[in-house]
């Protein structure tokens, strides 16, 4: 209830008197730069950004001196706990009576969906890492959000790409039911029917489901070739841990993970998760450059990081550079500058942030280590192939976003 | 004469809020202020446990929402709307449940509500998870943009008197007295004549209704209809604002909302640590603090006059 | 439609009303004898749970004890502590409670739940952690003809309607529950025949609260085991314990099993209403038989 009220009353008294300006702080409106780390910290998509999202975006802050414009930069963080009220109203606190200039992470389509509506009516610039749904940059699209790690478009492309081409025809799809979810299986399902593929059916399963052998078995007795798995997070790891102790596998039938990270895939075991492809943006061992990072991080955090950690962390970066290019942290000169510049860092390279919000980059299609493979606990995962980024997200040329087209 | 006295303080704090607190977080408490008050008249009045208020409040919020966003409403008539709707499940679960008596009640408002919450999770025109977003604050009787939010601070704490008076009203009529009567001794009621099972249902609606009022309101302010609001859990910290604050007074519920939302807000950092604690004040409550915060005070200024 | 699919959701639904019964069974011995609906039972349930997965894999983490309590030793233990817990509860606080209004016996109960949720919620995700301890021997795959089902499952299934049954056998065929039944039906009365009514009030509490974690170590493997594991399952409970009534304790585990199956049978028809079904029954059932469908009107 009154959980979202992040800050004590004491800071909305403390508000009351920061608004009268003292000083005019350098080129900085309110002296200082604060952004906002807004996740589910305690729930089913705790591991994938959570508190780990923290520890990047701080990371970024203090490689990048732990200051701009000689003001120091400060994180905030709360936990949204996938309930997209909860997310409003603690954005809304945030940029009222904590002077947030940017809000990050956001790792649940329908907590990021209102809390950029939120902020743009407010101009508070959003770099989403954590949720999927396309609407972001689409139907919903603003001139502030930012969309920045992966989408439900990205998604299929590789993933149900590579899985018809394998004979995998008929899907029937079990679906996280809100934005995210639906969007991913719309998605998933148009790649599939674009390849002569058909889609059978469809059961949705609420959020954190924690059964879902009966969704598993209408699944299974479709007949479909694919069992498409249109959710993410602790609930992927449930449904393909009981589909195996349902002997669903076995019975010949494909299990396709459209969303999955390599936390979900440490949890599950190799046993089970042996041989699954899916679509990542970020592999932490491809390169020298990543794995120095993320051994970096997996000190500081304990696990190594997801896609969308690495996102957080060049998120922060790059907006950190565009303040500090800029000389201002003005949303609307900071966002433009955001749109010229070519983004290049451990995560992305030659990235480019579009007017729709979405930030164009290359994904990989993985597949999961055979336990024989993997040389270490975190060696988990094989790079199939790239997967080009104008592939990857719509082109703008195709863009339902209401500022572009 | 303390009453009085009690109403202006609360008057003057209301009237000054916005000038050293937050407004969107006390417009926050005054909706749980109502939405206490409201359950009050039913569990300190009748003596009737709902564990399901929350579905009047949650599910206001949805409709409220909707004729808003959808049909164009004004705010004003949107919150009509949606206390209309709370009014009219109210009648429906008063109906069902005034059926059973005691703890049996309470488990069968509780649920019933649950219907209500599992409908806002299943309807199309909910949202589901997702919720309704983007509510329109609009403008009150076409003039007032409630975008400003000093306006609609005002237009809030209008709304919150107009439940109160509502409520004071009640609780002072004739209605309200037999209410009290019933609470006391059902059986000595009925025995002189009323009908019980009359009463207990017109008290179960106007409690609904005002929950729903408050609900209402709570969506044009946040923009947002979510499930939170129709979560049991939120029928259980109606429970706790009434009863820290003081079952069966008039100020208890208000002073309950403040200090159960202030302590949230405050402790919130601690994560969950918030839910222990609100528990212990429930079992603290329920053990040996059962008059509340204005009912300790009223027995405390009637002792020093006797 | 094929029967498999509809033997397999049967089968499924049977599985989650064996947990119905068991938690409305509980509920309804403590309210046969104490007038109390304890909302604590959901969360006595997860504390079971909680206890298995902490005996099971966090004790020496947590405490320095270098001890694993099994699954078959956490079905004795679990039970045990949260009975125990029943104890402290009944003697410290609800005993307090009987001259008042019963529904301060809700709240109570109502708080102690917050308490217990709020402090799991603190260490443990609320959306579920595995139970590894899962005994090996019952890790396989029956082959029931018409569907393959975990052994583990099968066993849950067996285990509670054996616990159930048992309980009502005790109840109805013993000494012991002949002296309970005279309490639950009359307690004036029992207590005018020279029976310690207070101690077989707080040891019938701590057996309904110990039935509750027998529950919760049976879900563990089953479910993730989460905080909020009890609160989502309780108040279908109640709606369960509504319909069957509070008169008998065969009634508390007939209808928890029937509405088990109700529930499976839902997800095959019209799945969206399964999470409503057991509520709209029980209006129907608050319209034409109040009591309840077991139950006696007091």
């Amino acid at each position: 209830m009154f959980k979202h009220w992040k800050q004590g009353l004491a800071s909305a008294v403390a508000m009351a008197t920061l608004a009268i300006p003292l000083t005019a702080a350098a080129e900085l409106s309110d002296g200082k730069l604060k952004i906002g780390v807004l996740s589910d910290m305690s729930g089913v998509y705790k591991a994938l950004e959570g508190p780990g999202a923290v520890v990047a975006a701080k990371m970024a802050i203090e490689d990048f001196g732990g200051s701009v414009l000689g003001q120091p930069v400060e994180v905030i963080s709360a936990d949204h706990q996938n309930k997209p009220d909860i997310g409003a109203s603690t954005a809304r606190e945030w940029i009222d009576a904590e002077e947030v200039d940017m809000i990050t992470a956001l790792d649940n389509s329908s907590v990021a969906l209102s809390v950029q509506g939120l902020a743009n009516d407010k101009k508070i610039i959003t770099m989403n890492t954590g949720a999927g749904t396309t609407a972001l940059t689409e139907d919903q699209c603003t001139p502030y959000g930012i969309h920045y790690v992966y989408d439900t478009h990205a998604l299929p492309v590789g993933t149900a790409t590579a899985m018809v081409k394998n004979g995998g025809e008929s899907w029937f799809f079990i679906t996280a039911d809100y934005a995210f979810g639906h969007s991913l299986r719309d998605n998933t399902g148009a790649v599939v029917e674009s390849l002569g593929g058909k889609v059978v059916g469809n059961v949705n399963a609420p959020l954190s489901t924690n059964d879902f052998s009966s969704y598993l078995l209408q699944a299974q007795s479709s007949g479909a070739d694919v069992i498409g798995l249109a959710n993410a997070g602790q609930d992927t790891v449930n449904a393909i841990k009981q589909a195996n102790q349902f002997r669903i596998v076995q019975g010949g039938q494909k299990l396709a993970g459209m969303l999955v990270f390599i936390t979900d895939v440490h949890s599950m075991g190799l046993d089970i998760a042996q041989g699954l492809q899916f679509t990542t943006a970020f592999v932490w061992n491809q390169n020298d450059e990543t794995r120095a990072w993320s051994e970096r991080f997996h000190e500081r955090h304990g696990a190594m990081p997801t896609m969308v950690h690495a996102g957080v962390y060049s998120a922060v970066t790059n907006y950190l550079k565009a303040v500090k290019e800029t000389g201002t942290d003005d949303s609307d000169t900071v966002r433009a500058k955001l749109g010229e510049m070519t983004l290049n860092d451990m995560f992305v390279k030659n990235g480019s942030i579009l007017p729709n919000g979405t930030m164009l980059h290359d994904m990989y299609l993985v597949e999961v280590k055979k336990p024989s493979e993997s040389e270490s606990e975190w060696d988990l995962l094989r790079v199939v192939s790239k997967i080009p980024a104008e592939q990857a997200f719509i082109p703008l040329s195709e863009s339902k976003c209401p500022l572009v087209n | 004469m303390t009453n009085r006295i009690l109403f202006i303080i609360m008057l003057v704090a209301g009237l000054t809020a916005p000038l050293y607190a937050y407004p969107v977080f006390v417009m926050d408490l005054l909706c749980f202020a109502l939405f206490a008050c409201a359950f009050n008249l039913l569990l300190g009045y009748a003596g009737l446990l709902s564990f399901g208020h929350a579905a009047f409040f949650g599910g206001a919020a949805y409709i409220t929402g909707y004729v808003t966003k959808e049909w164009g409403f004004g705010p004003l008539l949107g919150i009509l709307a949606g206390a209309a709707f709370a009014m009219v499940i109210g009648t429906i679960f008063g109906f069902l449940a005034i059926r059973r008596q005691g703890i049996y009640f309470a488990m069968v408002t509780l649920a019933l509500a649950q219907i209500i919450y599992f409908l806002a999770l299943q309807m199309p025109f909910t949202g589901g998870e997702n919720g309704l977003q983007g509510i329109p604050r609009g403008q009150l009787f076409g003039l007032i943009d409630l975008n400003n939010s000093l306006s609609m601070y005002y237009f809030v704490f209008a709304i919150f008197l107009i439940g109160f008076g509502i409520i004071y009203r009640t609780i002072n009529s004739p209605f309200g007295e037999v209410l009290q009567a019933i609470r006391e001794n059902e059986s000595r009621a009925l025995s002189l004549g009323y009908d019980v099972d009359h009463f207990k249902l017109l008290a179960f609606v106007i409690s609904a209704t005002l929950a729903g009022l408050a609900g209402a309101t709570k969506a044009i302010i946040f923009q947002f209809a979510a499930l939170t609001s129709a979560h049991w859990q939120t029928s259980g910290e109606v429970i706790l604002m009434t009863l820290v604050g003081g079952l069966g007074t008039i100020f208890g519920p208000v002073l309950g909302a403040i200090t159960v939302g202030a302590l949230s807000h405050e402790l919130s950092a601690f994560g969950s640590w918030v839910q222990v604690i609100l528990g212990t004040i429930f079992v603290v409550c329920v053990m040996v603090f059962r008059r509340g915060i204005v009912g300790e005070i009223q027995r405390l200024a009637s002792r020093k006059q006797g | 439609m094929s029967m498999q699919v509809i033997m397999a959701q049967a089968l499924l639904g049977l599985n989650v009303g064996v947990f119905y019964a068991m938690l409305s069974l509980g509920l309804a011995v403590i309210f046969g004898l104490l007038n109390i609906i304890n909302f604590a039972h959901g969360a006595m349930y997860m504390l079971g749970a909680f206890i298995a997965l902490i005996g099971y894999s966090l004790l020496e983490q947590w405490f320095g004890i270098s001890l694993q309590i099994g699954f078959w030793a956490s079905l004795l233990v679990a039970p045990l502590i949260v009975g125990i817990l029943g104890v402290l509860i009944e003697r410290l606080f609800l005993k307090r409670l009987y001259d008042l209004d019963h529904i301060y016996g809700l709240l109570l109960t109502f708080g102690i739940t917050l308490i217990l949720q709020g402090l799991f919620a603190n260490y443990f995700n609320v959306s579920g952690t595995p139970y590894p301890g899962q005994p090996e021997s019952l890790s396989g795959v029956v082959n029931l003809g018409f569907m393959y089902f975990p052994t583990y499952r099968l066993f849950a299934i067996v285990f509670s309607l054996v616990v159930c049954f048992a309980t009502w056998w005790v109840i109805e065929h013993t000494k012991l529950g002949s002296r309970l039944r005279a309490g639950v039906e009359n307690p004036d009365l029992t207590q005018a025949f020279g029976l310690n009514v207070p101690r077989m009030v707080t040891l019938t509490f701590a057996f309904g609260a110990g039935l509750a974690g027998l529950a919760g170590v049976l879900a563990a493997p089953i479910y993730s085991v989460s905080p909020l594991m009890g609160a989502d399952l309780i108040i279908v409970v109640f709606a369960v314990v509504v319909i069957g009534g509070m008169g008998s304790i065969m009634g508390a585990i007939l209808s928890g099993l029937a509405l088990g199956l109700v529930e499976g049978l839902t997800k095959v028809f019209y799945p969206p209403a399964a999470s409503t079904v057991i509520f709209f029954l029980m209006v129907l059932v608050l319209l034409f038989r109040p009591a309840g469908l077991f139950g006696k009107e007091k």
